[in-house]
């Protein structure tokens, strides 16, 4: 806009904008308190005393008194459920990705009969609450001898995962043009060598990205772990079963468990977060 | 020995027919130009050739060998592709080396060739860099170097210079003729670009709707077309065609204008003149002016012949005006004559 | 180079294990809740429906998918908006949004336990500002109003950002020039969004909603966080049947519902939000 001399237009738009900023900062402040302020609170109780988490009124200031923590730590069976987690979700990371790569680079690189099918096997998981498999699975595991395992569950949280992994590796090959194995091809690469030189190591950030997710969703789910481990339990399954006989700090210590890994890994993978999610939806 | 052969050649995707049956002989290190517009064939020639298609029928021989059973990696070719392909997790140097590491070539051998190749590309002071910080042009280069440092039987090109600007495609031109005749090396090119077609090629073969509708030296095509398609596909500005009746054994009228001519039993058939071999005269076709364009090294004339469109390419110190009446008489050895059903030359 | 096998065999593993992990299972849970000591019944449905507990159930689980599910929607958009719309600091802001994504249904149930219950945060506030003398007890069994609320509350801030990623992306695809016209043409920022951001925003909508919808109907450890037993919902019951009830084939019946209603409104949504593909970007 050139400046024209007297425009009176000019002189009305510095404080409407300004306002309008303003307000926009603002907003964008509201939000982001309330995205924080209830995980720190969480935190400020895991890092009170037990006599503190029943206090009242709470400060808003942690003491950071490791009290509940280590009563958390060191109450019966919690080591084992946190370790269980850990591998129920390093199984499940690595199974959803072993069997959901390849076929993600199956639907982006070849068209074949069947496709269309498969893609909506994958897509009709969603719309199933998966959550609700643990229940005859729980059948079919007391069967096999898989009922109580950290395999068993780790099975069912792959089930949960694989849509993911399938489409993200998807989206993820897809993204990687077909010319540069084609390249390869003409210098001498068979197919594997093509996929172990060139797009590995272009798709390895993409993977891993997703294989943390992978790893996410197994250690936040409740629903199955909780029905599928009564000795082997996992962290979820151990406070879900405990909710309403432990003790407050004792909850919100475990809470704090649950979501600081959680946190670590949404910052690790943050870059691929919005897109991997965000396309794994289309 | 690197002597291609396409022996009946075909492919279709699906209903879609991309290619009838093609019969191609491409002599050893001569320079092939595919040249057609989009969808007619030709990258789908291309690619069969390097063994990324395999074709629904017909035969495929490089060098003596028949190859079209085999994977690209065992067909003694090497590829540069329209969109470069340089792998971006790799420095030039690696880019350059991948085709020779992968052939267990001992170290110093690979050196030799990539500073080599990088010296005839000019890129030598890049092969630490990555392909993100390299320009299009440079890429470009890359991938050329890459397929030379082979030292392959055959090369082949997908229009490896339509993603460049204009003045850098001119540039880069002179080069690959340049870089190419040295190399020794079959080299089969497909571009759209006529005038790249004339410039690099030892024979066009100029493709339509999955034929090779001729194959010959550019001169050649562009004397004596064999066909309406590739008279008007060539050329720029593109060749005349004027509606042509019998007026006598032999004898045609060409608006109003008659003229000796082929010597066949047909109601009309189609005269075809290019734009620059016509000169204003005292006799020949009637032409009022419509558009002068004077492009400086010569004058770009449009006119209405007939009732339809002509153009003629004039000297540039023709004084022409719109409206004025012209009489464009054609050069009697330039000009041809086709069929207008099947579209071949007479 | 095209083996014909190869993207069968590449997919047969997915295939196999969701043949086994899903479809199979599926159908199990189908069967279950049909049968009863190995007779074809419509029992377990009857004892399902006949439960005094089941009306509250099931219509706790709508009801709170119904105010939760439109309120997430509009936040999701202006959280998706204010993102698109920022330069510096966006990916910040974007990580900081989409954090919840990150934390268990069970945590979030927890956080938001450390500020609801008696001796919580909110208390504490509502008493060092004066404005209640005595802790209010939001969670009691008495007060189902504010224990709605407070699962409300607690699930709009858990499950937002899964909208609000998709909404983000799908405004990524719509070109700048769109707006860009539309502003020359005269129209102001609200008309914008509304009369170009959002029909062509109408798939990535589609897709949010019923992702979320699905989502809703599955809420089990939120309410099991915040209101134990005082919040009875479909998912949590299921659980309940299963485990502390020993009755399968009531839990399967339970399954079947929350199934039921989930496609019901993924065909409804799917129906009220389709896009003709000329229309599509």
């Amino acid at each position: 806009m050139s400046a024209v001399a007297g425009e009176p237009m000019a002189s009305a738009r510095p404080d409407a904008r300004g306002a309008g900023r303003l307000l926009f900062a603002a907003t964008v402040l509201i939000l982001v308190v309330w995205v924080l302020l209830p995980i720190w609170l969480l935190l400020v109780n895991a890092l009170s005393s037990p006599a503190e988490v029943t206090s009242f009124p709470k400060r808003i200031w942690p003491s950071f008194d490791m009290g509940s923590l280590s009563f958390f730590y060191n109450f019966g069976g919690v080591g084992r459920a946190l370790w269980n987690s850990v591998l129920v979700a390093g199984l499940t990371m690595i199974l959803s990705i072993g069997v959901g790569a390849p076929a993600g680079y199956a639907l982006s690189r070849f068209d074949f009969p069947g496709k269309e099918t498969f893609r909506f096997l994958v897509l009709m998981t969603r719309a199933f609450p998966l959550p609700l498999l643990a229940l005859p699975l729980a059948v079919m595991f007391i069967r096999t001898g898989l009922d109580d395992t950290v395999l068993g569950l780790a099975l069912v949280h792959t089930t949960l995962a694989l849509p993911f992994a399938v489409l993200i590796t998807f989206s993820l090959f897809s993204g990687i043009p077909v010319e540069l194995e084609e390249a390869a091809w003409t210098l001498g690469c068979t197919r594997a060598q093509a996929f172990g030189k060139v797009v590995l190591p272009l798709a390895l950030p993409g993977i891993a990205a997703s294989a943390v997710f992978a790893f996410t969703i197994s250690w936040n789910e409740v629903f199955a772990a909780a029905v599928l481990t009564i000795e082997n339990r996992t962290l979820t399954a151990f406070l879900l079963q405990n909710i309403s006989t432990s003790p407050l700090h004792l909850r919100f210590a475990g809470g704090a468990a649950l979501v600081v890994p959680a946190l670590i890994f949404i910052f690790a993978v943050r870059k691929y977060l919005f897109a991997m999610w965000g396309i794994a939806n289309r | 020995m690197a002597e291609i052969q396409i022996k009946q050649v075909a492919k279709r995707f699906g209903s879609f027919t991309a290619l009838h049956s093609i019969d191609l002989t491409i002599a050893d290190r001569e320079f092939m130009v595919l040249l057609g517009a989009s969808g007619c064939g030709k990258t789908t020639l291309l690619r069969i050739i390097a063994g990324l298609e395999t074709a629904g029928e017909g035969e495929v021989w490089i060098g003596g060998r028949r190859v079209d059973r085999l994977p690209p990696r065992q067909r003694g070719i090497a590829m540069v592709f329209q969109n470069y392909a340089v792998f971006p997790h790799l420095t030039v140097f690696e880019n350059i080396a991948f085709g020779l590491r992968m052939k267990k070539m001992p170290q110093a051998e690979v050196e030799r060739r990539v500073k080599r190749t990088a010296e005839l590309m000019h890129i030598e002071q890049l092969l630490q860099r990555y392909s993100g910080q390299l320009s299009g042009g440079q890429r470009q280069r890359v991938a050329v170097a890459r397929a030379l440092a082979m030292e392959p039987d055959v090369i082949l090109m997908d229009e490896p210079l339509s993603n460049l600007d204009a003045l850098l495609r001119l540039e880069m031109r002179a080069e690959l003729k340049g870089v190419l005749a040295e190399s020794k090396t079959t080299a089969v090119y497909v571009t759209h670009d006529q005038v790249e077609a004339m410039s690099l090629a030892d024979r066009i073969a100029v493709m339509h709707q999955g034929r090779i509708v001729q194959a010959a030296a550019p001169v050649e095509v562009y004397r004596n077309p064999a066909a309406r398609f590739v008279g008007s596909f060539i050329g720029n500005p593109p060749m005349n065609f004027i509606p042509a009746r019998r007026d006598g054994d032999g004898r045609w009228t060409v608006a109003g204008l008659t003229l000796s001519g082929p010597k066949i039993d047909r109601g009309e058939i189609e005269f075809a003149i290019r734009p620059e071999d016509v000169e204003p005269g005292e006799t020949g076709l009637p032409a009022t002016v419509r558009v002068v364009e004077p492009l400086g090294a010569h004058t770009l004339v449009t006119c209405d012949v007939n009732g339809g469109l002509f153009r003629a390419v004039l000297d540039s110190s023709a004084e022409v005006r719109v409206g004025d009446d012209l009489k464009l008489a054609p050069k009697t050895d330039r000009i041809r004559w086709f069929d207008p059903e099947t579209t071949q030359a007479l | 180079m095209r083996q014909k096998a190869l993207p069968y065999l590449l997919l047969a593993p997915a295939t196999l294990f969701l043949c086994v992990f899903f479809l199979y299972p599926f159908l199990l849970v189908a069967w279950e809740s049909i049968t009863r000591n190995g007779v074809v019944t419509l029992d377990n449905f009857r004892t399902m429906g006949g439960h005094w507990k089941f009306p509250l159930t099931f219509w706790n689980t709508l009801a709170l998918a119904g105010v939760v599910v439109p309120v997430q929607l509009a936040l999701a958009l202006a959280m998706a908006s204010i993102v698109s719309n920022m330069n510096r600091g966006r990916s910040a802001v974007l990580y900081i949004f989409a954090i919840p994504l990150g934390i268990s249904d069970l945590a979030a149930g927890l956080i938001w336990l450390a500020i609801f219950e008696q001796s919580g945060f909110l208390n504490s506030w509502l008493s060092m500002l004066g404005v209640t003398e005595r802790p209010i007890m939001f969670l009691g069994y008495q007060s189902t109003l504010s224990l709605f609320a407070a699962v409300a509350i607690a699930e709009i801030w858990r499950a937002t950002a899964i909208m609000m990623v998709i909404l983000v992306a799908g405004m990524g695809l719509i070109p700048k020039e769109y707006g860009e016209a539309a502003e020359v043409f005269g129209a102001g920022p609200w008309k914008r969004f509304t009369r170009v951001t959002l029909p062509l925003l109408r798939p990535s909508l589609q897709t949010a909603l019923i992702l979320r919808v699905i989502l809703a109907f599955e809420v089990f450890a939120v309410v099991a966080a915040l209101a134990g037993n005082n919040f009875p919902v479909l998912m949590g019951e299921t659980y309940h049947w299963q485990f502390a009830l020993r009755d399968r084939g009531v839990a399967a019946a339970f399954a079947m519902v929350i199934l039921g209603i989930s496609i019901a409104f993924t065909v409804m949504l799917l129906y009220l939000l389709r896009v003709p593909r000329e229309a599509r970007i």
